[in-house]
């Protein structure tokens, strides 16, 4: 048994549909007989055909009109979700995902789970599995509140997989009424120059803490390891807020969950807040000057000793390889 | 102009945490304020403070009625407290919690912001924000990096997965703001001594009007299973004595990615 309607909030970058809302569409077939999406955005005709690959058979496109996402979605699911009776709506864990699933929670009065990574129905149950205290503890969630269930599933979670579906059927919904909340304005938009492969699908990810001593560092130490090998350069949340780099590059419980082939974690300890964004990685380096750093813990292969000695070695040996 | 800050007192993370019976988080050690709360802490002393009138307001939910975190935050320049503390309280979800705080921010009355953490250190489910603002019908503009407020108006940078948007709105509002948005400051021995004789205002969820909506009943939802994650397998470490580098290419070469 599966619930009859399973709804997924869809998030895309421009008009390329994010790789967690093809991971929450791929678990939404298995745990619903009808999958649905719903997109606060301009976009709608693109993202309706790659929803529909991955077998949302309908799509609910809004368009923001320079208000928040998350806000608008949250206001129009609540209409639709009215009218529609999905049984369940899934968010990714993402900064309008939260932002819709928490502003959704409190307009239909029904508790959220968040942070998820497994997700079952059984009957009409609603199984949901987390975890707490820096992932060391694993937790099963059952709700006893009425239906729509709204979950929220951390990206990485579920592997995405097309259904070959055609185009899901658009339909167009006008902004509902937000009161006073729909007056955010977003007034500029600002991309952090990207090169090389996404953080997120880089299959090798470099990334650097406080270890490496000072901002100055990370280019050539992180940046430049990462681009030798192909991969994505990342950071722990230290040196995000002391300014080092952009918060896009954060890997964490905050930032991004990552599970590339290969992680290289060098100059960082290993907070819980570091370790659950990236310890479901295939394979992970890491060089750290501390021995007892928990890091240590998780690395397949860990070097004790200086990044800075470490790391310029470490290029020098594969630009060899490479020439 | 007034600021209202939500905090959380929070078991010392450096401690390994706890489950009681119950499934609560075991708070039995004197519970400290939440890092990611000195941030949102900080910044309000300093919009008060620029804005020359007004005062920072502390709100929190506690059980057994803490108050060791709240006289931190005191302690750097906080004027006074609302605590909801209430054994009814054990089990109450995030809905829950964001409840209790948009009561206690009716309560504290002329609020021209309310600030927070993106989420707590401990629970981390990140959606309390965004539901008080919802429950106050106020915008939230939520995961700032940097905030400014001219002439009534509130603007954030608001961290986004590719940079940041630059995002408006009228006040009041709610705004969630990420570590790092401002350096908090060290409580001085002056502010830790005034912050004993500050008011904490203590209340229990039936004085908000709340009885039947904390606690477990609240949040509508149960822990059917407790388990330790399958710890992943620490591989080899060695000293760098010079091959750390050779080891690494060996490493990779063999997973053929060089």
């Amino acid at each position: 048994m599966v619930f009859n309607k399973v709804w997924v909030f869809a998030e895309a970058a421009g008009e390329k549909v994010t790789s967690a809302t093809l991971e929450l569409l791929t678990k939404a077939r298995e745990v619903g007989a009808t999958v649905e999406a719903i997109y606060a955005g301009s976009s709608g005709d693109a993202i309706a055909a790659q929803v529909g690959e991955y077998g949302a058979s309908a799509l609910f496109v809004v368009d923001p009109q320079g208000g928040l996402p998350g806000q608008v979605a949250a206001a129009a699911i609540a209409q639709l979700a009215a009218e529609h009776n999905p049984d369940a709506i899934l968010f990714a864990q993402t900064y309008d995902g939260r932002d819709a699933i928490g502003r959704l929670s409190a307009r239909l009065d029904r508790p959220v789970l968040t942070n998820g990574f497994t997700l079952e129905v059984d009957g009409d149950t609603l199984k949901f599995g987390t975890a707490i205290f820096g992932g060391t503890t694993l937790i099963d969630v059952e709700l006893s509140s009425a239906a729509p269930h709204l979950v929220a599933i951390r990206p990485k979670s579920f592997a995405a997989e097309p259904a070959g579906g055609g185009p899901a059927a658009v339909t167009s919904v006008a902004p509902a009424d937000g009161g006073r909340a729909a007056e955010a304005r977003v007034l500029e938009v600002f991309e952090e120059e990207q090169t090389g492969p996404k953080l997120e699908e880089a299959s090798i990810v470099v990334s650097g803490g406080r270890g490496i001593g000072t901002a100055e560092n990370y280019k050539p130490l992180v940046e430049e390891l990462a681009k030798l090998l192909k991969g994505a350069f990342g950071a722990s949340r230290a040196i995000v807020d002391a300014g080092w780099v952009p918060y896009a590059l954060q890997v964490g419980q905050t930032g991004k969950t990552v599970k590339p082939k290969v992680y290289v974690a060098l100059g960082i300890s290993g907070a819980t807040q570091h370790l659950v964004g990236m310890k479901n990685s295939d394979n992970i380096i890491a060089v750290n000057k501390d021995g007892e750093a928990p890091i240590f813990g998780v690395a397949d292969l860990g070097i004790v000793g200086d990044v800075n000695k470490v790391v310029p070695a470490l290029k020098e040996a594969i630009k060899a390889k490479l020439a | 102009m007034n600021v209202v800050v939500c905090v959380k007192q929070i078991p010392d993370p450096s401690v390994p945490g706890q489950l009681d019976a119950d499934h609560t988080l075991d708070r039995s050690a004197k519970p400290i304020l939440d890092e990611s709360d000195s941030y949102g802490v900080e910044m309000a002393l300093q919009l008060v403070d620029s804005s020359g009138a007004g005062e920072v307001t502390l709100i929190s939910l506690a059980p057994n009625g803490e108050v060791s975190g709240l006289r931190t935050a005191l302690a750097m320049g906080a004027h006074k407290a609302v605590l909801v503390s209430d054994e009814a309280c054990a089990g109450t979800d995030a809905l829950g919690t964001a409840k209790v705080l948009a009561k206690c921010v009716e309560r504290v009355g002329d609020a021209d912001l309310v600030l927070a953490a993106t989420e707590s250190s401990d629970g981390y489910t990140g959606t309390v924000p965004a539901q008080m603002a919802e429950l106050l019908g106020w915008p939230a503009l939520t995961f700032a990096k940097k905030v400014e407020i001219t002439d009534g108006k509130v603007k954030i940078q608001r961290q986004t997965e590719a940079g940041y948007d630059v995002v408006e709105a009228s006040l009041p509002a709610v705004v969630s703001v990420t570590a790092g948005v401002v350096e908090p400051r060290y409580p001085s021995f002056k502010g830790i001594m005034a912050a004993k004789n500050k008011p904490v205002d203590q209340v229990t969820a039936a004085d908000l009007g709340l009885g039947d909506q904390v606690g477990w009943s609240g949040a509508r939802q149960s822990i059917t299973n407790v388990s330790q994650a399958p710890a992943r397998q620490a591989g080899e470490k060695f000293e760098d004595d010079g091959t750390g580098a050779e080891k690494i290419v060996a490493f990779l070469e063999n997973l053929k990615v060089i």
